[in-house]
């Protein structure tokens, strides 16, 4: 399977490379549109700021093909940075567009805990889930964000909480996304990162 | 359901070995750095921390490759740091497979290191770490591995450096380190109030009690510790029991 992992300059993408090569799986490396024409697979990890992901992801003139792969019903899987990616915007970084593909935007998370939120937190499920299939109920993730998405939202299937109720995780068709370091939480994360790989692998169903 | 505490073990190295001073001082090595990372991870530790405490240019590639070796032994977060100077200083950690870094003396030289690093990374990989001891009236910051006084505050250069972008506090007692007597409570508790970052608490680990008592009285969200994990005298999976029975919310180990 060729899986695509959008590097862009920003953050520890060796990580999620250990975590998928540890399931036997190669990630293929690349900030380059073409790689996405042929993707079966797409990994958009990020950290940092929302200006840098969407100003990286322009500058290597990623966002249409991106969005066509999406529409074309690849696998895709934001994690972190790349599930605010994929929503209509942020917070931190108000005049710049995400990808659109929910309406929700990336608020930043009350200032009554501390922030960022960092570390391992529950996530509880509100709906099935394909990600967090075998997983216990309030199983813990990783985290390190201090936006998150805080209104309610169509795709959101499991939810987290730090001063506020948010998204942990999205799902809408061949759309996922995770708020929490997959790649980062131990077995949890890698059984999350092995059932997007099984998704991926399954024969495509035709777009509802 | 709330944030668990982090239990963070912490592998000093001479860029290659894992060493572990008293008072910062008087050297003992304390095994393999990647044999130690993968143990860790299994016990179910919350994190990493791998510092240079040599950080000597000229054994900075063999650092690195400890940085490489040690991330791909764990799936869980690796913070790196010790001797970093420079944003490309940073960028070799993170690049080598860390997601976080840790800047000590260098940031007090230069507290514009900070806003550089929190701007180019984000402010979740940017720890700064404070060095502090008692002195007359207050905790001052000392730098150079603790062997320098400097005129800072402990608790008003990390509410500077917040806001200078720095994403979580490294705090060590240089008073309590390597004496096994227990966390530094009011330090802790000092720097904790003051900012709106995570604080983890470093320095004087021995028994689970002074865990429950640094999360507990101190307000640490994270506690650190080499020693008594690398001699095999405290388990991480034992740790983290006895917290949740205090109370302490930690991540069960599975």
């Amino acid at each position: 399977m060729k899986l695509v992992l959008l590097d862009y300059g920003a953050g520890n993408v060796k990580s999620i490379e250990h975590a998928f090569a540890r399931l036997g799986a190669s990630t293929l490396r690349t900030n380059c549109a073409r790689d996405l024409a042929s993707a079966e697979a797409i990994l958009l990890p990020g950290v940092g700021h929302f200006s840098a992901l969407m100003g990286a992801l322009d500058r290597c003139q990623l966002r249409q093909p991106l969005l066509e792969a999406i529409a074309r019903g690849v696998p895709f899987l934001g994690i972190c940075l790349g599930l605010q990616a994929i929503c209509a915007g942020s917070d931190e970084a108000a005049d710049i567009p995400g990808l659109g593909l929910f309406t929700a935007r990336a608020e930043r998370l009350p200032a009554t805990a501390k922030l960022p939120h960092m570390g391992w937190n529950q996530v509880s499920v509100c709906k099935p889930s394909r990600l967090l299939c075998g997983l216990p109920e309030n199983s813990f993730f990783y985290f390190a964000h201090s936006y998150a998405l805080l209104a309610a939202q169509e795709a959101i299937v499991a939810t987290s909480f730090h001063a506020a109720r948010f998204a942990a995780v999205l799902e809408h068709e061949n759309i996922f996304a995770v708020q929490f370091h997959p790649e980062k939480s131990a077995e949890a994360g890698s059984r999350v990162l092995k059932n997007f790989l099984a998704h991926a692998a399954a024969p495509a169903s035709p777009p509802l | 359901m709330s944030l668990a505490r982090r239990i963070i073990p912490c592998l000093d190295t001479d860029g290659e070995r894992t060493v572990k001073g008293v008072h910062f001082e008087s050297l003992r090595y304390a095994g393999d750095p990647a044999a130690l990372a993968s143990r860790y991870n299994a016990e179910g530790a919350d994190e990493l921390v791998v510092l240079d405490i040599a950080a000597s240019r000229d054994r900075r590639p063999t650092f690195l490759e400890t940085i490489r070796r040690v991330a791909s032994e764990i799936a869980i977060p690796l913070t790196a740091g010790g001797g970093i100077r420079s944003l490309e200083d940073a960028r070799a950690v993170i690049d080598a497979g860390a997601d976080k870094v840790t800047v000590n003396t260098a940031a007090v030289e230069h507290p514009d290191l900070i806003s550089a690093l929190s701007a180019a990374f984000g402010a979740q990989a940017v720890v700064l770490a404070i060095d502090a001891a008692w002195h007359q009236s207050g905790w001052q910051v000392r730098t150079r591995g603790g062997r320098t006084a400097t005129s800072l505050d402990a608790v008003a250069w990390a509410r500077q450096a917040v806001a200078l972008g720095a994403g979580e506090i490294l705090l060590t007692s240089i008073d309590r380190d390597g004496t096994q007597s227990g966390f530094d409570i009011p330090l802790t508790c000092a720097v904790s109030r003051a900012v709106s970052v995570p604080v983890i608490a470093s320095g004087g680990a021995k028994v689970p009690e002074h865990f429950a008592a640094v999360f507990r009285e101190g307000c640490a969200d994270a506690a650190l510790a080499a020693s008594v994990f690398h001699d095999g005298s405290q388990s991480i999976n034992a740790l983290k029991q006895f917290l949740a029975l205090q109370g302490v919310p930690v991540r069960p180990v599975c």
